[in-house]
């Protein structure tokens, strides 16, 4: 079992130095000269060789990897251009509207998902196995933010339920704060939930063919103690793994889902600064939901531990 | 002597390859090919039944669905129904540029690292790592380096995912090489291009085919996620994402602008899923649910 987690934690060294120098690259792939795309087209000389020696770009290539790798293992991703701030404050003041989508947004997903999943497995081939397929096909057809744009258009402005966008602070109070993510959440969550209810089902389905489940049935076993007891603990192995998944992908699901309801976190964040050409934020973002991303994968792993015997006697 | 009749096998059968008829078997297989050759026939005849998508009348802004203009206009006048057919063009355009590109990408990749083991571990770590990137993310960081273009989204999104082709060609590749088959071209003295190109690449072309549907439908969303943004194709190339976008600004006023493009977008990706499982039933009974549901996920 220590040797899994050690394993799974070194597995995770590569993948980091990788990550951190595609994010170097990111800033060179540029065609010309990354300072003054940067200092834009009415900057002097002047200014892009100030620029450039502020960004530390006048140094040769491996030279500026090295510095980068170093500031990154002291937390340093930088001063923003535009904001004029370091970047790591910028991240953390957006932080809190995404982290809170995403959180409301997988509980939605999981609310949702894992009852229609393990209903449609039970009643398999029924009419309702049949409806709720198609409609997590259609969940899993349709883009979150258009999901998204259709929630306004019908409970902000037909039936003004909701605030049509925008996003109340946690210092305004929970309530404003829950009311302003309702949408977002949904929109996010509702299409992941198409997902983890077809896993759900197959996994379900896979399990109900085993053979401890016919021997459960043959001892005379009430069909609600198989499915819902034996069944359905067995079915959470994969369900979870798509889960975890899942999170992964709400966190960037988030970055798109802010830009319509004009919700501040880390995605406005990130796709104001691509229009600004503000490369250490960009930088910083993506380096930051990449070891969110990273961290999110790990844990499921882990969790095999605590929830897969076969796991821990490897 | 005694004459036995045969039956004769129909016409109408032999006709068709089998694997079509096994195709065709499933309704809903059906049902998704007809999606998607309804939108290949609306991106090729685009010209013919719009208008042209760029022409702008500022005197027409914002009107209602009408006669004239059938899905409305947009906030300088353009008519939507034309951008909307064109869009489909440029969906179709993305999608099919982005499996090939990430499949020549990928499939190479892949070869490679199942094939030479000493090349296996750096060629896939480098995938890891950018498959650590969430897809969208990476996408939007590329745009930011290479600027607004089609090709540049082309780019971005193969770069995307390319490594999940990779993955899929490199597990394929595992099992085949360790087959009595490619044993026996061995010991006859196949060189490895040869045994490469010969064995291993089409026998692990199936699950490949049918991530292939998964990597279209998958490029064409996230095309309009990133000109939705604001960061992917040019503002005035008409794509269904760019017109979402105007659409979210005139939200209150102007719901075609969200209806229409949202409708087109939601039917060639139903489409693209309802074949791809069609597709992946008839290639890959095997791995039927949980593996390729992952794979979607990732």
């Amino acid at each position: 079992m220590k040797t899994y987690v050690a394993r799974r934690l070194l597995a995770l060294l590569p993948v980091a130095l990788v990550v951190a120098t595609v994010a170097f690259v990111l800033i060179h792939l540029a065609p010309g000269d990354p300072a003054s795309i940067i200092a834009g087209p009415d900057a002097s000389a002047d200014d892009v060789r100030r620029l450039s020696h502020q960004l530390g770009l006048d140094a040769p290539f491996p030279v500026q990897l090295l510095n980068w790798y170093g500031r990154l293992l002291q937390g340093d991703l930088g001063d923003s251009i535009f904001l004029r701030k370091p970047v790591t404050a910028a991240i953390l003041d957006r932080v809190e509207p995404t982290l809170l989508l995403t959180v409301f947004a997988i509980a939605i997903a999981i609310a949702v998902g894992v009852p229609a999943g393990v209903v449609s497995a039970r009643f398999h081939n029924s009419a309702t196995d049949q409806a709720f397929m198609v409609a997590a096909l259609l969940g899993v057809s349709i883009p979150n933010f258009l999901l998204g744009l259709l929630f306004i258009m019908c409970f902000s402005v037909w039936l003004g339920w909701f605030p049509v966008a925008g996003y109340a602070p946690l210092e305004d109070g929970v309530l404003k704060t829950v009311r302003s993510l309702v949408l977002p959440a949904f929109a996010l969550g509702l299409v992941q939930s198409a997902l983890i209810a077809r896993i759900a089902r197959s996994a379900m389905l896979d399990v109900l063919r085993e053979q401890y489940i016919t021997a459960g049935r043959a001892k005379g076993l009430g069909e609600h103690a198989v499915v819902y007891k034996h069944a359905l603990k067995n079915a959470l192995i994969p369900t979870i793994t798509i889960i975890g998944i899942s999170f992964a992908i709400l966190v960037s699901g988030a970055v798109v889902v802010e830009t319509v309801f004009n919700i501040p976190g880390l995605g406005r964040l990130i796709v104001s600064a691509v229009l600004r050409r503000d490369y250490p934020v960009i930088q910083g973002v993506v380096l930051c939901v990449a070891a969110v991303y990273m961290l999110i994968n790990l844990a499921v792993d882990l969790s095999y531990l605590v929830i897969d015997p076969r796991v821990r006697y490897q | 002597m005694s004459v036995i009749a045969l039956p004769r096998p129909e016409a109408s059968t032999r006709a068709w390859p089998r694997w079509l008829v096994v195709l065709a078997r499933r309704r809903i297989t059906v049902a998704g090919a007809v999606l998607m050759a309804l939108v290949v026939i609306i991106a090729v005849l685009a010209p013919v039944i719009s208008g042209n998508p760029t022409h702008m009348d500022v005197a027409a802004r914002l009107h209602p669905p009408s006669r004239v203009h059938w899905f409305g206009t947009d906030d300088v006048g353009r008519d939507v129904w034309s951008r909307v057919m064109y869009g489909a063009r440029l969906s179709l355009v993305v999608g099919g540029a982005v499996v090939l590109l990430s499949f020549a990408a990928g499939v190479g990749c892949g070869l490679v690292a199942g094939y030479y083991r000493r090349l296996d571990n750096v060629v896939m770590r480098v995938m890891d790592g950018l498959m650590a990137f969430p897809a969208i993310v990476l996408a939007i960081a590329l745009m930011a380096s290479l600027g607004p273009s089609v090709l540049n989204v082309v780019i971005a999104i193969a770069v995307v995912y390319s490594p999940r082709v990779a993955r899929v060609v490199r597990g394929s590749v595992l099992v085949i090489r360790e087959t009595t088959y490619v044993e026996a071209a061995r010991a006859l003295g196949a060189a490895d291009l040869a045994l490469i190109r010969r064995h291993v690449l089409p026998n692990c072309l199936s699950p490949v085919i049918v991530q292939g549907s998964f990597v279209f439908a998958a490029a064409v969303l996230t095309e309009a996620a990133l000109s939705f943004l604001g960061v992917g194709v040019p503002p005035y190339v008409p794509s269904w994402g760019n017109i979402l976008a105007e659409g979210r600004l005139y939200i209150t006023q102007a719901p075609w602008l969200v209806l229409f493009p949202g409708a087109a977008i939601m039917l060639t990706i139903f489409g693209l899923n309802l074949f791809g499982d069609g597709l992946r039933d008839l290639l890959d009974p095997k791995i039927r649910g949980l593996s390729t549901e992952r794979q979607r996920a990732s």
